[in-house]
């Protein structure tokens, strides 16, 4: 760095990347695969990057204050972006680049865009088409110039063209840089990201340096983050998740980020970089795990035989060695011998062989799934927070991982419950505003500044969190118990033979509920059983499959009875639909979620059939095929009753 | 394409009066016509037609029975085909023809052969200049994996693939040769829509970007019309038209040859 007078401040994001240049310079900052090889950037290199583009920017006219797009994949340069526009005192506003062009020009338009960075020829193409709509935009800078060569749109440039001038224009006047970040503020706006959201239109959450700083620091204190740390930076930018682990804690902490070649050779880049801090949302380590079961499937019958009994090994003592309690001398030899052979391979296998930690959260993650990676030996953990708080709300801590909480609330973080259950939040990750919304403002943040988080839970005896469910959707049946339809839901839904459920009890007397099943899981089951079928009507009305889902469904019901605010809610009757809930019949939302209230209604006939006690129902539906055309489909559907446990507390009493 | 004036440069190859006959079956009779650099051709024709027997002709595999072939400016009656390879012509087969046990990344790498100079032993032992050049090549390579976008199965074995990206990994070794022309026999055959839908971006892009000279057969009609600047068609191994799309769409011997004609 050839800056004579240091910056004393330490106290934003872009003072931090200086402050890195200096303090760890030779250490690698940033990673990315490109032609095979991983090229790599130390954090002096970073600086200069950064500050070429600021100067290439400020040249092109981009001015404090203002916002700039940020649309890609994850990529250094983009990263680099987010620094260059934030030593500017300008904001960086990631977008999600699967984001259709409705959802597009809205956030472009409210957050007045004149500058956009992306990274391909791809995105390029989107912008220039929403151009039209988007009057403020007027500069669009593409990192890779595949397939650009033929552009001539006066708006389009490439980085180089952009760094370039930053070059001769840092040259020029060497401290500007300097200059600028003197007036950048810790409580100036870092970021904003978008939240899509379900019903209205997206909301800008406007996150400060100070948020991002403290939060990052949080975190590094709680789990031990250190500067040596490798993590490999996959998930979407404009995700609050990716935002705070692959930029904000990277340049508090000085950890490596790897950028993978493609988005298609992220499980293989995994492998070479072998993280130590690993982030992924449930449906990652599912498919993950699919695939080792897969494998498993075609193995040999020895090595089947090995990670069989080493896999019952693991479930019974892992779970105890990773949480620290006691294991017995003979336990402990037999996993130890199962971690040569099964669970070191395993993890190599998956990539995971140098996890400190790994977090999941966003949704629920099944038992088996969470099991099965704590008892191999990988630390994976549950966290609870959205973008509002900077994810920081509750962690697990190491040793207290509980597969039905999410953690014990943050250093710094203070939980009220609110009416109806609901969780209410302050953190030093809180939101400054919604941008240009200070009316969404007022509605999430209290008075005494805590955030409503819309989540219903509690906080048990031992200090965890546990979240329930949305707190719009939580109810009370008539004898006043708490009726969380989500949870039971989810509850269900683990089963591999349930695909969907909508449970109701709110203002009625028990609960019931309706299920769809998994054709795939439940047609197999039924060919091992002999049980012969025709279709999905048909196999849903068998009554062997109404057999295998009341197991089911007693199971859960004998879990809830274990919980004393839950064991009223337990399930008392249900049916098997005869057509699966789809989104096209507008039962479910795009992002398969269920529209509870449009089921209710469309299905009356069987939500009374439920609650008085036939023992069948009659009903006629009419569906959309894919071509748009609709039909109508009927069913004589039976209803059947579920045993329900007897709560402890009654046991006791 | 609208932009052909634009882009097409001086001619390239030229064949003129090529015959050829494998005992008494005439497979080309009397055939001429000329590649402009930078051009994409396309040659149809109903099967038997004589196409495949082209493009061996044009890169030394047949040898013709009369006629001459000039590329680049030098005439000749027939050629190698190892002397074709040198001579900046690759191609790809109707059959994949890829070493199956080997790794994509491998297989581009056999494209490179004729570029590499250094010895025998020096390669075995991988020192001085055969390093170098081990480096420089295989970066040559990693930029034609990138360029079509197979890097997630850079080291998977070939056999293991499925057909549409075998049919990639044989564009990619031709390009390995960095061929001035490319003659690509049956590009798409046996792809589902999204396949033949990736490969002619590819190969619009190999011409665009690397300015290739194509030559390619291909049956499909729809995606003979939009890919081609030009197309020459054959039937019994005669040539019976040759232009660009909308002439050879509105030929009346084409149209015969095709769907038959009615007396």
């Amino acid at each position: 760095m050839d800056s004579s007078s240091p910056s004393a401040r330490e106290d934003t994001l872009s003072a931090l990347i200086l402050k890195n240049a200096k303090v760890i310079g030779s250490k690698t900052a940033i990673r990315e695969k490109d032609l095979g090889i991983w090229q790599s950037w130390s954090w002096a290199d970073v600086a200069e990057e950064v500050k070429w583009l600021a100067g290439g920017l400020s040249a092109k006219g981009y001015v404090r204050g203002s916002n700039l797009a940020i649309i890609g994949d994850n990529r250094p340069r983009l990263y680099w972006s987010f620094a260059a526009s934030q030593s500017l005192g300008g904001i960086p506003v990631p977008l999600y680049q699967d984001a259709i062009a409705e959802e597009m020009i809205y956030v472009f338009n409210d957050a007045e865009i004149e500058f956009a960075i992306v990274e391909d020829q791809e995105q390029v193409d989107k912008l220039l088409e929403i151009m039209p709509q988007c009057s403020k935009l007027r500069c669009i800078i593409y990192d890779d110039p595949r397939g650009m060569r033929h552009y001539d749109h006066p708006a389009v440039m490439s980085y180089e063209e952009v760094r370039d001038l930053g070059l001769n224009f840092i040259q020029e006047t060497p401290d500007f840089l300097e200059r600028e970040l003197e007036k950048c503020h810790t409580d100036d706006i870092s970021v904003i990201l978008y939240t899509s959201g379900t019903t209205s239109k997206p909301k800008g959450v406007c996150l400060t340096h100070r948020a991002c700083i403290d939060v990052a620091q949080g975190d590094m204190g709680f789990d031990g983050y250190t500067d040596d740390g490798e993590i490999l930076s996959y998930l979407p930018m404009a995700w609050v998740g990716d935002h705070l682990f692959s930029y904000a804690q990277s340049i508090v902490t000085g950890y490596t980020v790897n950028c993978p070649e493609s988005s298609e050779t992220v499980m293989t880049d995994l492998r070479e970089i072998g993280p130590t801090y690993y982030f992924a949302p449930p449906s990652v380590f599912e498919n993950l795990l699919t695939q080792v079961t897969i494998r498993m499937e075609d193995a040999s019958k020895i090595k089947k035989w090995l990670y069989k009994t080493f896999m019952a090994v693991a479930q019974k003592s892992g779970l105890d060695i990773i949480d620290g309690r006691s294991v017995s001398i003979k336990n402990r030899i037999l996993y130890f011998i199962g971690n040569i052979f099964i669970y070191a391979p395993l993890r190599n296998n998956l990539g995971m062989s140098r996890i400190k930690v790994a977090y999941t959260g966003g949704a629920a993650i099944g038992p088996d799934l969470y099991r099965f990676y704590r008892a191999i030996g990988i630390n994976l953990k549950q966290l609870y927070g959205q973008t509002e708080t900077l994810a920081y709300v509750c962690k697990q801590p190491n040793g207290e991982a509980r597969l039905d909480s999410v953690g014990t609330p943050m250093p710094g973080v203070e939980i009220k419950v609110g009416e109806k259950g609901e969780i209410l939040v302050k953190s030093p990750g809180l939101l400054k505003e919604y941008y240009k919304n200070p009316q969404a403002t007022e509605e999430s943040i209290t008075h005494d500044g805590f955030f409503r988080t819309g989540d219903a839970g509690f906080i048990d005896q031992d200090g965890h969190l546990k979240i329930i469910d949305r707190a719009k959707d939580v109810g009370t049946l008539n004898d006043g118990t708490m009726f969380a339809p989500q949870f039971l839901e989810n509850k269900l839904k683990f089963f591999p033979f349930i695909k969907e459920v909508v449970c109701f009890g709110d203002k009625r007397d028990a609960v019931c509920a309706f299920i769809n099943i998994e054709m795939d899981a439940v047609g197999n089951w039924a060919e091992r059983q002999g049980i012969g079928y025709s279709g999905y009507v048909d196999l849903a009305s068998k009554p062997e499959v109404y057999v295998l889902l009341q197991t089911c469904i007693e199971q859960v019901n004998q879990d809830l009875a274990k919980d004393d605010t839950l064991s009223g809610s337990q399930i008392k009757r249900f049916l098997i639909l005869h057509k699966e809930l789809d989104a096209d019949d507008d039962e479910l939302t795009r992002t398969r979620k269920v529209r509870r209230d449009f089921v209710a209604e469309k299905y009356e006939v069987l939500v009374t059939a439920l609650y008085n006690d036939a023992k069948e129902c009659f009903i006629e539906t009419q569906m959309k095929f894919e071509d748009g055309r609709t039909g109508v489909i009927s069913a004589n559907i039976s209803i059947s009753d579920a045993k329900t446990s007897q709560s402890t507390l009654e046991l006791a009493a | 394409m609208n932009d052909t004036d634009r882009k097409l440069g001086p001619t390239i190859l030229q064949v003129e009066g090529i015959s050829l006959a494998f005992g008494g079956v005439k497979a080309l009779t009397n055939i001429s016509f000329e590649v402009k650099e930078h051009e994409i051709l396309a040659i149809i024709g109903p099967n038997g037609a004589g196409k495949s027997s082209m493009l061996n002709v044009i890169n030394g595999v047949y040898h013709p029975n009369a006629g001459s072939i000039t590329y680049k400016g030098n005439v000749r009656q027939q050629m190698k085909p190892h002397e074709a390879a040198s001579q900046g012509i690759a191609r790809t087969f109707q059959n994949i023809a890829l070493f199956k046990g080997m790794s994509v990344l491998d297989n581009i790498m056999t494209g490179r052969t004729l570029k590499m100079n250094a010895g025998f032993l020096a390669q075995c032992l991988y020192i001085g200049s055969a390093r170098n050049e081990e480096i420089e090549h295989r970066k040559k390579v990693e930029e034609i994996i990138d360029f079509l976008q197979i890097q997630s199965i850079r080291k998977t074995p070939v056999g293991r693939l499925p057909y549409g990206l075998q049919k990639r990994v044989e564009l990619g070794r031709a390009l390995a040769a960095e061929p001035e022309l490319l003659l690509l026999d049956e590009p798409m055959a046996g792809m589902n829509i999204e396949e033949k839908e990736d490969m002619s971006r590819f190969i619009l892009d190999v011409n665009d970007e690397f300015g290739t000279t194509i030559v390619l057969i291909e049956h499909d009609m729809g995606v003979v019309m939009d890919l081609s600047d030009r197309i020459v068609v054959l039937d019994y191994g005669k040539k019976i038209g040759d232009g660009t799309p909308t002439e050879i769409r509105n030929n009346k011997e084409v149209i015969d040859a095709y769907l038959g004609v009615s007396d």
